[in-house]
């Protein structure tokens, strides 16, 4: 098991308190899997990614713990993290432009970030380097250049090839395909399952709020909803056979290729996430759910429905629950997606 | 009834980066912007379709070519009447806005400049329709600043921004690359509403499902010059272009997978510097109206009238044009599109370059 996450909770101090913006969540992350956490704007899945790599002073661990590879990540010690990021958790962030300082050639970027991290063998790391460059496609000649000379495309794979150059057990790479072109998304996306599959990352977690993207790269998706995690199973049963009414809204509202506005009207989902000033008791999808009734008052369990299922709604434990098994569909994970990413 | 005709616009950058070459950022492309249609323009980064956004915004000059309202020239429509009726919206929302000033700032501008003597309480009323449509909260928003709201909600009030003013032509470019999917779909149909009160839009998208969800023409641009157009139903449907096709299948889908095969080298086009969007392209060259290639002399005149700060491009391209012939040359194979055919009614392909 490469990652677990129990009863993680963080908050942002403001001053009128703090906000838990990720509340109670737990899950795990099998070797050599990449889960995808999908979610709308302050759903808290970027909190999620930053909490396990890095807790700016806004942030404050609320409680809970990760283990990585069985050992505890000192989450609420910045010093201590320090030690283990790049080498063990590694963080490719949303805006690649951001993240190269523009005054500095990339080459220059990169032997920094090795010395400050004191790696001494950097020779070797180098060649390495060079090695995975060539993989990518990208000349090493971009190793001289400055990140404005790069394309978006060129330079969010410069940053995960900088992000994972010391083989980090853990990725968390924050809507690495967001601002790319579709072919550029696919040269993005297929190059994560080919570093997880050549063993340069064990385990990733890939934040995005694009379900298709998930669908082409994840081998399980992960659903939160307003700083809770509302459903979590395999990358084909989540766009195949959603259970949580959240998931299932925010898929029919998804346009694919094909369906035109005279034809299907798809709708968003009316209403917006509550606030996590003062969140509602109970479930907090509730106001904009559809099937809500009076139970939903109470705050749902995330429940394990069917086997690596897991779901936080009443309704779908009442019709499926009671403690039967329900068998999965044939086809929900026949493609072996990920099998073992949802296996304990 | 008015339209946007956009007629053989042409825009050439100088990069600095690549050892100071051209990128023609346009290459002759024309088409008609007619009131009630959304026109969706795909393309990939470096295809120039930001560009031809920015030439209808006046925010760039294109090189040769015209871009008219109701057969005038843009840039001879007086600046503030111009912007009532066009205005347009951008990629990237975090940009669009000062970060010192509170985000609603953005409307204390348009009030300043278009009602300076609209009362409180009118006002109010106005902004709160615009919010509305937008399905903003005004408590979430107004008062805030940048940092405080989140993409999604910046992308929205700029759109209720635009939405303040008399707009009859509205560039879109990406605008909701960056919003939740529960809600990219109501902005969409949003944009399906203001289409049919008679707004016309280019939805500039790299994105083709959204494309064609919202479209009722569809125009997509490789390397700054159209490779195919037509009725979208048509583009979509049956798509004849090979680049048409390639773009079609990269498309993420939720029940398909993609075909993974280990990395080898990626294809140039993804590759391209981007020269376009680099701050530091810079536009050196500008011709007459009547779309011929510029002569080194007309060069020259137009160069004096650059400012200060391009003086060494200046310099640079002086070198470029006075090798006999050799600018001039260099330029219209640049410029030069390939031929679009008719390949059924609505539907023109290019030929393949």
């Amino acid at each position: 098991m490469s990652l677990t996450v129990e009863n993680l909770s963080v908050a942002y101090r403001s001053r009128r308190g703090d906000i838990t913006a990720v509340d109670n969540v737990s899950f795990r992350l099998a070797d050599g899997e990449i889960m995808g956490l999908a979610g709308e704007s302050g759903s808290g899945k970027s909190t999620i990614g930053n909490a396990l790599i890095y807790m700016d002073p806004r942030m404050k661990l609320a409680g809970g713990k990760a283990l990585l590879d069985g050992k505890e990540l000192p989450l609420a010690d910045n010093d201590a993290m320090r030690k283990l990021r790049m080498t063990e958790v590694s963080l490719v962030p949303q805006y690649a432009m951001s993240a190269l300082p523009p005054t500095r050639r990339i080459g220059k970027i990169i032997t920094d970030l090795l010395r400050s991290h004191g790696i001494k063998d950097r020779d070797e790391v180098l060649s390495e380097l060079l090695r995975r460059l060539e993989l990518i496609g990208l000349k090493d000649e971009i190793l001289r250049r400055y990140a404005f000379e790069l394309s978006g495309g060129m330079r969010q794979r410069v940053t995960i090839i900088m992000s994972s150059l010391l083989n980090p057990s853990l990725l968390i790479a924050d809507e690495v395909t967001s601002a790319l072109d579709v072919s550029t998304q696919r040269a993005v996306g297929e190059m994560l399952i080919e570093f997880r599959d050549r063993g340069y990352i064990k385990s990733a977690i890939a934040i995005t709020h694009d379900l298709s993207i998930l669908a082409q790269i994840a081998d399980s998706i992960t659903i939160m909803y307003a700083g809770r995690l509302a459903e979590k199973a395999s990358t084909a049963a989540i766009t195949e056979a959603p259970l949580h009414p959240y998931t299932q809204a925010l898929i029919a509202s998804l346009p694919e290729v094909g369906v035109r506005h005279e034809d299907t009207t798809l709708t968003g989902i009316p209403g917006r996430p509550p606030s996590l000033v003062n969140p509602p008791s109970g479930c907090r999808f509730r106001e904009r759910c559809p099937f809500a009734f009076d139970k939903c008052t109470e705050t749902p369990p995330f429940a394990e429905i069917r086997p690596g299922h897991q779901v936080a709604c009443w309704k779908v434990s009442q019709e499926h629950g009671g403690g039967t098994r329900v068998t999965v569909p044939a086809g929900a994970i026949a493609d072996g997606a990920s099998t073992e990413g949802t296996g304990e | 009834m008015s339209t946007l005709k956009i007629d053989q616009v042409s825009k050439l950058f100088r990069s600095t980066s690549r050892g100071g070459g051209l990128t023609a950022a346009l290459r002759k492309v024309s088409f008609d912007i007619p009131q009630g249609e959304v026109i969706t323009l795909i393309g990939e980064s470096g295809s120039g379709k930001s560009t031809l956004g920015k030439i209808i915004l006046r925010l760039v000059q294109p090189t040769s070519g015209s871009v008219t309202l109701d057969g005038k020239d843009i840039a001879k429509h007086p600046q503030r009447a111009y912007y009532q009726y066009v205005q347009g919206v951008f990629q990237d929302p975090f940009s669009s806005y000062n970060p010192i000033y509170q985000a609603d700032r953005v409307f204390e501008l348009v009030r300043g400049t278009y009602f300076p003597r609209m009362s409180a309480a009118e006002w109010d009323a106005k902004l709160e329709g615009v919010l509305d449509a937008v399905a903003l909260n005004p408590a979430d928003v107004l008062g805030k600043y940048p940092h405080q709201l989140s993409g999604g909600q910046q992308q929205r009030l700029l759109i209720a921004r635009a939405l303040l003013l008399d707009v009859k032509f509205l560039v879109a470019d990406e605008i909701i690359s960056m919003l939740d999917a529960s809600t990219r779909v109501d902005i969409l149909n949003l944009l399906v509403k203001l289409k049919r009160q008679g707004l016309a839009i280019l939805f500039v998208t790299h994105d083709l499902s959204l494309g064609n969800y919202v479209s009722d023409r569809t125009i997509i641009l490789r390397h700054g010059a159209i490779v195919e157009m037509g009725a979208t139903p048509k583009v979509f449907g049956n798509p004849q272009h090979d680049y048409t096709k390639m773009l079609l299948t990269a498309v993420p889908e939720l029940h398909k997978k993609w075909k993974h095969s280990p990395l080898g080298p990626v294809t140039a086009a993804g590759d391209a510097v981007v020269a376009v969007d680099s701050a530091l392209a810079t536009d050196v060259i500008s011709a007459n109206g009547s779309g011929a290639v510029a002569t080194a002399v007309a060069h020259a005149t137009l160069l004096d009238e650059l400012s200060h700060a391009e003086a060494v491009v200046k310099r640079d391209l002086r070198a470029v044009f006075s090798r006999e012939g050799r600018g001039s040359t260099v330029v219209s194979s640049l410029l030069e599109p390939p031929r679009l055919v008719e390949f059924e009614p609505d539907h023109l392909v290019a030929e393949p370059e």
